[in-house]
């Protein structure tokens, strides 16, 4: 009883509560090689910004050296200003090292992609498709239902749904989808209809 | 089954008019709590999880064993009891100890208990600064995507697309790739109708992004919308608000956070980060028994929590450790500072490793300049602190309204139609100026940069005497047209976004407050700050420039103005003080610039104080009327301690149990004839001294668990509440011990106590009721509800509005 118990954070037992919980540790576990991902060649650069300088036009050099190379000496070429005219001309030039992980960003957007995807898809299910699967049953409402008049008497419906004693793994999960819908409309008559926690 | 007509009466028989009633219906249904391990209908499953204790007997002395499951956790809506939780936590700790000498593995056991919190805070952090890094990369992306796609891989933002083409100096944004919409739809850029093209394509990205956020936030995650701290602050103090922390909420708030960033809507991300990491927080404690189980530990850890969203938001791990002490929470150990400040570290290094901006840096507008500053330049840093001030007290006033408003009429039921209404209005008017079309951090970067040499924006555009420069560093130059034409537009912007906010903030969108407000001081700055530096380069013959700023020196810095415009209506806003200036000198990275930073800030707060005394997170929680019981300021009437409890003089008296006369029918009685959350427990009426306080929610479990599962149990069973219960002749039915469920240290003050020392009591405390006794007998009792209501009352204020119990 005193042990952390950890596996219990993971029990198939509702599938609502499984699924966000999948999509952090898939978050996790996703985002921590891109970071230290090896840094392809193309992923690094120099950037050196010059300004006008008497009659040369502004100009930036972009190359990939390394980040001791990164300096107006190395990244300038071609020079444009004769030999004693160099030092003159690198002070005004600006030399930073920039690097950047593309297959980071590439994840990234993916993975945001697709957890929307997969949001709108699920809502889509919820709105469409789950009223016309379940039989009208007078004790599940319907998700986007704002009319509900205050009645704690759906509540008491919860006894004859639980009493059946729910062995299947496909009852448990509609058991565990259903008081989640619950609990989503609780959420959605305190907030958007009885306004009475986040104005 | 007289038990389902006993629980479906506990919420159908309600006299009482108390709201609570409803919310407490809602949530004695255990399986819908979040945060509860689900109760089992038949409570079959967990008679393994007790360890055999079930009869209640002397098992139960021990204080450790619960012998229930929901015994001691609480309702939703309801303050927790911070001396019980902590002294259950001592408690275990002890246990631990004590066993730690027997076995070698105890011993290991209390080694990994001791690390677990560290553990804790080293996930918290990985995986706050992990969001934080998706949403940054995230919302970058999006925000490019009004204006145009990339194609050399759609995922690329703007800069990123052009990060390998050679791009020209004049022309730095401009490269093949990039391709706006205009361009990929007509094949040429240019024109009257490429420009309209471009305007309805960024509005109709702009509302498809806020509708799509605002159906997410109704359809999965209600509790998702707002910015999320005046609710953390209240949980924080105490208060039980079950799914407001969940997974839901965090994945909602995460996927929608960046949407509604995305869609140009005037509003920021760093409130909404402290939510995002506050949820993380709760998941996580979800692996270790110690943080599970205790309500007050879950606390501290959510305070280092919000530690880590503040720090992953701003890039400053120092400031967000102290805006949690100050803003957030409200008890804060100081074991939790050393562990928020890990918290803290580790989210920060996580972001940065995943590195959002390319180069290393956490935040868009991080200052790299390190000019000094004249003491004369106080006078427009003041002036500065004055309009933050302003600026804050007329944007509580008038954000506060409008939410109101919202609450009461018939605004507040088209909740998406509003963020689709003020998201088109916004857009149309964002498009035109190209200071409100970037993103509100672009600008704010903008605003803090330093013009040099190498800055090509139109805010730059100095007429340039090449003779004269040296190397970087420019003297003050007159202002080209570029800037003049940049100073009218930055002043629409600012007009543009000092009244949208107003109607932006609180909508059902998540929505934070740091960058407008920072946005419309860096603005204001810069304005002045480009004012003061042409008055010092056309009038350098004036006494006040003659001395420190001769022509060709390089005196003022708009830049640093901006930044401490930003400072000044940031503090004026949320009336932060250390915090705010030790982020902003994070921001900034130097101590040059502490000084106009603190005196800004202490101005803005003093300005916005004399006007209204509340931030706009405690106005928030005024608005919505949470038990939130200030900690701040001090309560100065004379009332006594008689005058605010209940029962008042009219009503009937007090409802008490008594210790060993009364039976099961007739406590369950008095559960359903009335609705308070607790009983006090007597010797007996006559001589109404008291014993101990019981728990309704603990009671209503005992017993119904004590008709199912003990023998002979029944009706007209007597509940003994003592030790020693009076013997009953062998005919009558076995005896209810409830011994385990009574708190036998209930706090008491006299009826003549002072209301200062009450409130004091409750807030050091952390009561939830406080009995009042008459010369050694029970009186009366005050609840935190009634200290709330009074404060209320005194200050003029409805005391109705204080809704939760």
């Amino acid at each position: 009883i005193l042990f952390p118990q950890a596996p219990r954070m993971f029990t198939p037992s509702s599938r609502n509560s499984v699924s966000p919980v999948l999509l952090l540790v898939l978050l996790g576990c996703v985002l921590c090689p891109p970071a230290q991902a090896s840094k392809s060649s193309e992923d690094i650069r120099c950037k050196c910004i010059c300004p006008p300088y008497r009659n040369i036009s502004g100009h930036i050099y972009n190359k990939n050296v390394s980040q001791k190379d990164c300096n107006c000496l190395h990244v300038v070429e071609p020079m444009p200003v004769p030999g004693n005219d160099v030092e003159a001309y690198c002070l005004l030039c600006e030399c930073k090292y920039e690097e950047r992980s593309t297959t980071t960003i590439k994840v990234i957007i993916i993975i945001y992609l697709s957890v929307v995807g997969a949001l709108l898809l699920y809502m889509a299910f919820l709105v469409l498709v789950d009223p016309l699967i379940r039989k009208p049953d007078p004790y599940t409402q319907p998700l986007h239902n704002e009319e509900d008049s205050e009645d704690t008497h759906s509540l008491a419906a919860v006894p004859t749904l639980a009493g059946a004693r729910a062995n299947t793994v496909l009852e448990r999960v509609e058991g565990a989808q259903q008081r989640w819908k619950r609990q989503v409309q609780e959420q959605r008559k305190t907030v958007f209809d009885r306004h009475k926690m986040l104005s | 089954m007289d038990q389902k007509g006993f629980r479906r009466g506990s919420f159908q028989s309600a006299t009482s008019d108390e709201d609570m009633l409803e919310i407490a219906g809602a949530s004695m249904d255990f399986s819908m709590a979040d945060d509860d391990p689900p109760l089992d209908r038949e409570m079959g499953g967990f008679s393994s999880y007790n360890g055999g204790g079930m009869n209640g007997m002397s098992t139960m002395m021990d204080f450790l064993e619960e012998p229930l499951p929901g015994v001691g956790t609480y309702e939703d809506f309801n303050t927790i009891d911070w001396v019980r939780e902590k002294s259950r936590d001592r408690d275990r700790h002890r246990e631990i100890t004590n066993r730690s000498k027997e076995s070698y593995w105890a011993l290991l056991h209390s080694v990994s208990d001791a690390f677990s919190g560290w553990l804790l805070m080293l996930l918290i952090g990985l995986l706050a600064g992990s969001l934080a890094g998706l949403i940054d990369i995230s919302a970058h992306w999006m925000t490019d995507l009004k204006e145009g796609v990339c194609l050399a891989g759609f995922w690329f933002n703007h800069e990123h697309c052009c990060w390998k083409s050679n791009t020209t100096f004049t022309d730095r944004d401009k490269c093949p790739e990039w391709k706006s919409w205009s361009q990929l739809i007509l094949g040429h850029g240019e024109g009257a109708f490429a420009y309209i093209l471009n305007y309805l394509m960024y509005v109709i990205w702009a509302l498809m992004f806020s509708l799509l956020a605002v159906l997410l936030v109704k359809g999965f995650a209600p509790y998702a919308c707002g910015s999320g701290i005046p609710e953390i602050k209240t949980i924080l103090s105490g208060f039980i608000i079950r799914g407001y922390l969940g997974k839901w909420t965090l994945v909602i708030k995460t996927i929608t956070l960046v949407l509604a960033v995305s869609s140009g809507l005037s509003l920021g991300k760093e409130g909404p980060l402290v939510h995002v990491a506050c949820c993380c927080g709760n998941i996580l404690c979800h692996l270790f028994t110690k943080y599970r189980k205790n309500e007050a530990k879950r606390r501290e850890v959510l305070s280092a929590a919000a530690a880590a969203g503040v720090s992953v938001a701003f890039g400053a791990p120092i400031g967000g450790v102290l805006f949690s002490l100050e803003e957030v929470s409200y008890y804060f150990p100081l074991k939790t500072l050393w562990r928020s400040f890990f918290a803290a570290l580790v989210a920060a290094f996580t972001l940065r490793s995943i590195n959002p901006f390319g180069n290393s840096r956490l935040v868009l507008f991080y200052v790299e300049f390190h000019m000094p500053w004249h003491l004369l330049e106080l006078v427009p840093f003041i002036l500065l602190g004055i309009f933050g001030g302003l600026w804050g007290a007329f944007f509580i006033r008038s954000n506060i309204a409008w939410c109101r408003r919202r609450k009461t009429t018939r605004l507040g039921k088209y909740p998406v139609l509003e963020v689709i209404v003020v998201t088109a209005i916004t857009a149309v008017l964002a498009f035109p100026n190209e200071y409100t079309r970037m993103s509100t951090s672009e600008l704010i970067s903008e605003l803090f940069n330093d013009c040099g040499i190498l800055d090509s924006s139109k805010l730059c555009e100095y007429v340039n005497d090449f003779n004269s420069t040296k190397g970087d560093d420019l003297p003050d130059r007159a202002a080209g047209p570029g800037v003049y034409t940049a100073m009218w537009q930055l002043a629409l912007a600012l007009t543009m976004k000092v009244f949208i906010t107003i109607f932006t903030f609180g909508m059902k969108v998540p929505s934070g407050l740091f960058i407008p407000s920072m946005a419309v001081g860096a603005i204001a700055g810069r304005l002045l700050g480009v004012a003061v530096e042409q008055l010092a380069f056309y009038h350098h013959d004036w006494a006040i420039f003659s001395g420190w700023c001769s022509p060709g020196a390089d005196c003022i810095t708009p830049g640093l103005y901006a930044m401490v415009g930003a400072a000044a209506c940031l503090g004026g806003v949320t009336r932060m003080t250390v915090s705010l200036v030790v982020i902003m000198f994070e921001l900034t990275g130097g101590l040059e610039y502490i000084v106009p930073l603190m005196a800004a800030a202490m101005t803005s707060k003093w300005v916005a104080d004399a006007i209204g005394r509340e931030g706009i997170y405690d106005a928030h929680i005024r608005l919505n009327g949470y038990p939130f019981l200030e900690a701040k300021e001090e309560f100065s009437h004379k009332t006594r301690a008689m005058d605010v409890m209940r029962p008042r003089k009219s009503d009937p008296p007090l409802t008490v149990i008594t210790q060993d006369t009364m039976t099961v029918e007739d406590v369950e009685t008095i559960v359903t004839s009335t609705t308070y959350s607790g009983y006090p427990v007597v010797v007996s009426r006559a001589s109404q001294r008291l014993v101990g306080f019981v728990l309704r929610r603990d009671l209503i479990i005992s017993i119904e668990n004590a008709r199912k599962k003990q023998d002979g149990i029944v009706s007209t069973s007597i509940i003994c509440f003592t030790d020693y219960c009076p013997p009953l002749p062998p005919s009558s039915p076995s005896v209810l011990k409830l011994r385990s469920i009574l708190d036998l240290s209930p706090f008491t003050v006299t009826d003549e106590t002072p209301m200062e020392i009450v409130v004091d009591i409750f807030r050091k405390l952390g009561l939830r009721q406080c009995l009042v006794t008459h010369n050694g007998k029970l009186l009366g009792i005050i609840t935190k509800k009634d200290v709330l209501k009074h404060i209320a009352q005194m200050a003029n204020q409805d005391p109705d509005s204080i809704l939760f119990n």
